[in-house]
């Protein structure tokens, strides 16, 4: 028989059950699930509060560090526009190199922040609700460092200005037809997407950072917050445009990835004309993107003291996502390849000699590490829930997925149709430099960010705590979930 | 077919070609194509518009070299044009060539990573040449900057020098008239250039031929060059 019982307080003052069997189970609950596990708010917003403001000497020691190499990449890039393209290791057969593997690697991870945010709203798993934001913001960052590659990679980034659709007086439009307007389109219209849907899902803890600081945050969380008020009708309209966004923005993404798919699909180099490149590279994106997110999720629990938001029912599930990913993913490869191998056309069977041949370190490290890794070992709930493994695992899909963008982009290249113009790459310092201090600048960017806003999206945990509670049930406590006002 | 429009179109005879290289100079002399050092040319990085590619047969003692004058292959569907954002590579509908526009040029690279052939070359220096080599450069052809892609243009300076030059005169170019640099250069008359929809023309009258191929036909690129090649045919036989 179901209990109901009216409790008058609030809700993270619920009354403990008297039966001792009951109130084990209960206690259980709590400490597995974030949301049956309320805390006051005003602790929370509290705790974060004091998170954001921490800045040790280590912190400054990582800022100075990463801002060292962010300031090695102007660098090298401003040599690079002195001195020309030639300091690279690119040549005439091999033109597109690390710069645009970089390029879909980060616009890579920059799709799982939207999937766990937008997509998992839509279907109410309440597990993304602390992780949202974290994710968010590596898609935000993601996209920014993706952006850079175009500019860095092109001959003469001085006139870039040719590729916008903006009038001017050479009374020529760029060309429609070139997939790298596609592309362009596509990256801006999910980045101008994805940041108008994080920023409306900051607004309420913007406006609760807002009424606890003085200052200079007071007057920037004043002014971002835009006179939030949290009335009844405030929050009805941010619900309605979360659901809005979520819609428009998963088509978005999914356009986004299929379109730098074609890049490589709409040209006529051998491996790259290919008619699953793109939901095989959606795949991969979200496969990386998802272990970019746990990464994220274990440095800022360690470094940030988020045990209480981020816990380990949330890398159980993303360990499980992460799983489904590496599946998929094989899925798509072997198809790709086994096809091609079939097929046993003269100029792909070049390209299959060189990956098992020439570069088969490099295709058989990407192999066990997308397949062997994640399929091994996720399997086990208690690898899931462990930090260490889980670290190690991502690390391991991470270094898989930027080989796979390598292997096709520089590698593909290197057998082209005559063999005259074989070659074999070697990336040299300006790449190596530019790709290291990428990741660094990722970095910079996000432990910037994370103390200037609310990693954890308090207002959707303190929902989901108000929204979910355990009932008991015969003997057993179960956890039980009002449906909002969606 | 329009009054002005011409059909520019190469024969490649590959029975005659004795791989000397002279097309390959005469083209830098002629088209201001930097120089690239040894060490630059095995990294792959060669700026020749025209490159004879050396293949070879069989096994020692029993090989043979085959030579391949390998040039823009000027394609009639060429993948390289669809690809590029800014229409630096575009088709010319009045001489059917594909033209580089360098001044359009933001160095993307697409085209020539979509070039199955690879005859595009990308400035990857500002270029330079050696005294006194500065002295002869071509005032008839751009010297292209930093970054920017480059390719055969089947000499389209002296294409126009040559129909304008007739049409001041009042008639249209003869067969003959225009002959670009490698043409000009090569001692074993390898090539043979003209106007396909002049039928008068030499490439008209050779053409088909039994022995014609086009390289890469396959891909569906239509190029405007012409390989000759007989069944067993060898160099020094």
């Amino acid at each position: 028989m179901l209990e109901s019982k009216t409790s008058t307080g609030p809700y993270w003052e619920q009354p403990a059950p008297d039966d001792e069997e009951l109130l084990h189970q209960v206690e259980h609950l709590r400490d597995e699930h974030l949301l049956l596990d309320p805390r006051p708010p005003a602790e929370n917003n509290a705790l974060m509060l004091a998170t954001m403001r921490r800045t040790g000497p280590f912190f400054w020691l990582m800022v100075l560090g990463l801002g060292g190499f962010v300031a090695a990449l102007f660098a090298v890039w401003i040599t690079q526009m002195i001195y020309g393209l030639g300091i690279t290791g690119l040549n005439r057969s091999v033109m597109w190199g690390p710069y645009i593997a970089n390029l879909v690697y980060f616009i890579g991870i920059g799709h799982a922040g939207t999937f766990i945010s937008a997509a998992l709203r839509l279907m109410r798993m309440d597990f993304r609700r602390p992780i949202a934001r974290a994710a968010e913001t590596v898609t935000l960052f993601g996209l920014a460092m993706a952006a850079l590659f175009p500019l860095i990679h092109v001959g003469r980034i001085w006139k870039i200005y040719y590729m916008f659709p903006i009038p001017n007086m050479r009374q020529l439009w760029p060309n429609w037809r070139s997939p790298l307007l596609w592309d362009a389109t596509a990256i801006t219209a999910y980045m101008l997407g994805s940041t108008l849907f994080m920023f409306a899902a900051l607004i309420p803890d913007l406006a609760m950072a807002r009424d606890h600081t003085t200052g200079w945050r007071h007057k920037l969380y004043g002014a971002l917050s835009f006179g939030w008020r949290g009335t009844e009708a405030e929050w009805r309209r941010l619900e309605k445009l979360a659901d809005i966004l979520c819609y428009v923005i998963i088509p978005v993404m999914f356009s986004v990835h299929t379109i730098v798919s074609w890049d490589f699909a709409m040209a006529v180099q051998p491996g790259w004309h290919s008619t699953i490149f793109g939901p095989f590279f959606i795949i991969g994106a979200l496969f990386s993107g998802v272990a970019a997110v746990i990464m994220c999720m274990i440095i800022i629990r360690k470094a940030m003291g988020l045990g209480y938001f981020i816990r380990e029912e949330h890398f159980n599930a993303m360990g499980i996502f992460l799983m489904i990913l590496s599946i998929a993913w094989t899925y798509f490869y072997f198809n790709e390849w086994i096809v091609t191998w079939y097929g046993n056309l003269p100029a792909e069977k070049a390209i299959l000699n060189m990956l098992t041949g020439d570069l088969g370190p490099f295709f058989y490290l990407m192999l066990f590490a997308n397949i062997i890794v994640p399929l091994g070992t996720l399997w086990s709930k208690r690898v899931r829930t462990s930090l260490p493994a889980m670290f190690v695992i991502a690390m391991f899909v991470q270094i898989g997925m930027y080989l796979e963008r390598i292997l096709i982009i520089p590698g593909f290249l290197s057998r082209p149709e005559l063999p005259f113009n074989w070659v074999n790459y070697t990336p040299h310092w300006p790449e190596i430099t530019i790709t290291i201090a990428t990741f660094a600048f990722l970095g910079f960017l996000y432990i910037l960010w994370s103390r200037v806003a609310p990693i954890i999206p308090l207002w959707e945990v303190h929902e989901g705590q108000a929204l979910q509670t355990t009932r008991r049930m015969g003997r057993a406590a179960l956890p039980t979930r009002t449906e909002g006002h969606h | 077919m329009a009054e002005n429009e011409h059909k520019w179109t190469m024969i490649v005879d590959l029975d005659k070609c004795t791989g000397c290289q002279a097309c390959v100079i005469a083209c830098h002399a002629e088209n201001n194509v930097p120089i690239a050092s040894e060490n630059e040319v095995i990294r792959g990085r060669g700026q020749h518009w025209i490159r004879i590619e050396r293949y070879w047969e069989g096994s020692f003692p029993e090989i043979q070299a085959r030579f391949i004058p390998v040039f823009c292959q000027q394609c009639n569907n060429a993948p390289c044009e669809p690809v590029c954002p800014t229409y630096a590579s575009y088709h010319s509908d009045e001489e059917h060539l594909n033209v580089q526009v360098y001044n359009r040029c933001v160095g993307t690279r697409y085209c020539g990573n979509n070039c199955p052939y690879k005859v595009r070359v990308f400035n990857w220096y500002q270029p330079q040449w050696d005294e006194p080599l500065n002295q002869q450069l071509n005032p008839d052809v751009s010297v292209r900057e930093a970054g920017v892609m480059e390719k055969c243009t089947f000499c389209i300076q002296r294409i126009r020098r040559g129909v304008e030059a007739a049409h001041l005169e009042g008639r249209d170019v003869a067969d003959g008239e225009v002959v670009p640099a490698c043409v000009q250069a090569c001692p074993a008359n390898v090539f043979t250039f003209g106007d396909l929809y002049d039928p008068e023309s030499e490439v008209s009258k050779r053409l088909p031929d039994q022995r014609q191929a086009k390289l890469l036909e396959h891909l569906g690129t239509e190029p405007a060059v012409y390989y000759l090649k007989g069944g067993e045919s060898h160099v020094g036989e």
